[in-house]
């Protein structure tokens, strides 16, 4: 298949491995930021690839992994409003909440339905005038795009019962508070279809200030694979940067329509991430001008405190200082059908993709 | 008269004339066979000397027509699928139907008669039946049960029952895994992708014959709900043994790939319902598979993997890459990824 077989030519990934191993010398960190990398790595065994000089740890790239509990929560008190109907992506109805998840308020009676595009939800709005429409926000620059582009078209189609439950978040800040944090990474796998919409220069500090490299990789094996060996070479040559290796789908200055309609909408907040706290101006919320979208401003529910489950340690994994095989809970208590930790419900968290890959 | 252009009312389930013309207009005429046709209130069937074998499925699906087919005819490939990879040879249907109030008589015809159609071609009779009609809202449309009835020859009965299996057998599937699910939920959901994935929905009891008529199987199953994923998880718990499974080896449309690479599924896990696992001897497997490839519904078969003495109750994929990774039976809903 066309863009896909390419770029799993086992002899192109093993020449690219030889490589890596050639002129690998320094012993490394390389964090990705992205599940659907850290999918990809664990899918290919593309680590066994690898000189033992070079680790791959995974990083906070999941959203529905960073997600706060707070905020699954509020998405379920909204659930058991009355003429309410939440429309969301798949991936966030098993995490669980505090106490429960969407999955099991849906089982209760709630109106929760699961859709594979934002617009979905204006076009619910518009055959259910009498209901309101909630939908929460959740992914990075990837998907923050849509929700602006769809509030954008429900401002201008006048429809008044969509509503938008913010949780989207910005690459860049978590990267630094990272390496502000003590985590030792000496470069980063950055996710290619986030550049594809911001284009590269969100990463120039990293490069600038902090001295780390940055390479914008693609998804299949064999971009890893060379964006492991453009990192390994920028290191053993002292020139951290910010390279593109996802030509085919990246361009430096990425895309200005996606751009145009995230900054018309939202700003940026301190938000929260599930196991790592607040981080400063890492989450994007709905501006004054779309304050009527916004069904936190329009919705006023109480949420329990949030309780972090007992013995999870999704905080340090997503900050890659643990491994899925150091939890107690791992494939025990823990496991995709009965998820504890956000790092097991999507099929990107990095406990789903060591449980399923573990062999 | 019945008036197809009209829609069922609560009074063609309620036992009266409405019910009656109903029968006569649209089941008899469709269905008729000189059982059925005696509308006994149980249908009167002369005893195989093997021993049989009996199964039921209820059919629920959204939406009622998909590329490759509709509720009708996946109700009886559903059906004598289950039977035929037991090892039996279907013979005898039921056929109940839940239908909701105003449901389309023209819409109802049509699903009746691929019925009959799948029925005539599997070679099973439909012997008996019920109609129940609902209050608006109460169900979705129209749900179908049936159930059937096989002889299974005494050589067959292990088939079902996994017993004999050993590190070293050969799995085999007739053809493309996935093509029914993603058929589906193109129908279904709003993805208004462009593809002509049809549903694989066929009856097997042709092929699977000529198989055991030609070889010797150890095991079959239909990997229809949960996908292969879930059928190979089922064997290796029951056995106790290791499967490998090679990637390069599974037959699967550029589609169905196309689709699940976008959506973040493994077509392992997608429903197939024209597709039969078979489990066999080393030995056996170049003359399962010349049967296979010389039938209609076998013209893409595959050795996909094997039994192993490694990993013991798990089924592990190895890919072309050089990876390996274990494949789970499906937990739960299949979810699309975010991005």
């Amino acid at each position: 298949m066309k863009y896909v077989d390419e770029y799993r030519r086992k002899d192109l990934i093993l020449s690219v491995a030889e490589e890596i191993r050639t002129i690998s010398k320094k012993e490394i960190v390389l964090m990705e930021v992205c599940g659907g990398h850290t999918m990809a790595i664990h899918r290919f065994g593309l680590d066994s690839l690898l000189p033992p000089t070079i680790r791959l740890v995974s990083g906070p790239g999941c959203p529905v992994c960073v997600s706060s509990q707070h905020f699954i929560d509020t998405a379920m008190a909204y659930s058991r409003i009355p003429d309410v109907i939440i429309t969301t992506y798949g991936d966030l109805i098993r995490v669980p909440g505090s106490t429960t998840s969407l999955e099991n308020e849906r089982a209760n009676g709630s109106d929760i339905r699961i859709i594979y595009s934002v617009l979905e939800s204006l076009e619910i709005a518009r055959q259910n005038p009498d209901k309101k429409i909630i939908f929460p926000g959740i992914g990075f620059e990837t998907t923050a795009p849509a929700t602006a582009a769809a509030i954008i078209k429900a401002k201008q189609e006048n429809i008044s019962n969509f509503y938008v439950l913010s949780a989207h978040k910005v690459m860049p800040p978590v990267m630094k508070a990272l390496v502000n944090d003590g985590v030792k990474i000496d470069g980063f796998i950055a996710p290619g279809h986030v550049s594809a919409i911001t284009g590269i220069s969100i990463y120039d500090e990293l490069a600038s200030s902090y001295g780390l490299g940055v390479v914008v990789s693609g998804f299949e094996p064999a971009d890893i694979m060379q964006a492991v060996l453009m990192l390994t070479a920028q290191i053993e040559s002292g020139t951290p940067k910010v390279e593109v290796q996802y030509h085919r789908v990246v361009n430096k200055d990425g895309n200005r329509i996606a751009q145009k309609a995230m900054k018309e909408v939202f700003e940026y907040r301190n938000d929260q991430w599930r196991g790592l706290g607040m981080i400063p101006k890492s989450g994007l919320m709905i501006n004054d001008t779309y304050s009527s979208f916004d069904a936190e401003k329009q919705f006023s529910v109480e949420v329990p405190e949030s309780t972090e489950p007992k013995g999870c340690i999704c905080g340090q994994i997503l900050r890659g200082l643990k491994t899925p095989l150091d939890c107690s809970l791992f494939a025990g208590k823990c496991t995709p059908s009965d998820p504890v930790g956000a790092c097991m419900v999507s099929g990107e968290g990095t406990c789903a993709t060591f449980y399923r890959y573990r062999v | 008269m019945i008036q197809k252009d009209k829609n069922i009312m609560l009074g063609h389930g309620s036992g009266g004339r409405m019910m009656h013309e109903l029968i006569e207009t649209l089941f008899i005429k469709h269905f008729g066979n000189s059982i059925l046709n005696d509308q006994t209130d149980a249908a009167i069937l002369p005893v195989p000397s093997d021993e049989i074998a009996f199964t039921t499925d209820s059919f629920v699906i959204d939406p009622l027509f998909f590329p490759g087919g509709n509720i009708g005819k996946l109700a009886v490939c559903g059906t004598v699928n289950d039977l035929a990879v037991s090892g039996a040879e279907p013979l005898y249907l039921s056929v109940s139907f839940i239908i909701e109030e105003g449901f389309p008589i023209n819409e109802l015809e049509i699903i009746v008669s691929s019925l009959a159609q799948e029925a005539q071609k599997a070679g099973v009779l439909i012997v008996t039946g019920d109609t129940k009609v609902v209050n608006r809202g109460k169900c979705d449309k129209l749900f179908i049960n049936t159930s059937g009835i096989g002889r299974i020859r005494k050589e067959n009965i292990h088939i079902s029952k996994a017993l004999n299996i050993e590190s070293g057998d050969v799995i085999i599937i007739n053809g493309t895994i996935g093509d029914h699910g993603m058929a589906v939920m193109n129908a279904r959901e709003s993805f208004n992708f462009r593809t002509s994935v049809e549903s694989d929905c066929t009856s097997l009891n042709r092929l699977i014959s000529a198989v055991l008529n030609k070889s010797h199987v150890k095991f079959m199953r239909d990997p229809t709900r949960g996908g292969v994923a879930t059928v190979l998880n089922e064997l290796a718990g029951k056995t106790g043994m290791g499967i490998e499974i090679e990637e390069s080896s599974l037959p699967l449309r550029n589609s169905v790939k196309a689709m699940c690479e976008i959506l973040g599924f493994d077509p392992l896990h997608i429903a197939n319902e024209g597709k039969v696992l078979i489990v066999a001897g080393e030995q056996r497997a170049s003359e399962i598979m010349e049967v296979l490839l010389n039938h209609e519904s076998g013209k893409e078969s595959s050795v996909i993997g094997r039994i192993v003495n490694d990993h013991a109750g798990r089924v592990v994929l190895r890919n072309q890459t050089g990876g390996s990774r274990i494949i789970d039976s499906l937990s739960g809903d299949q979810l699309p990824r975010i991005c």
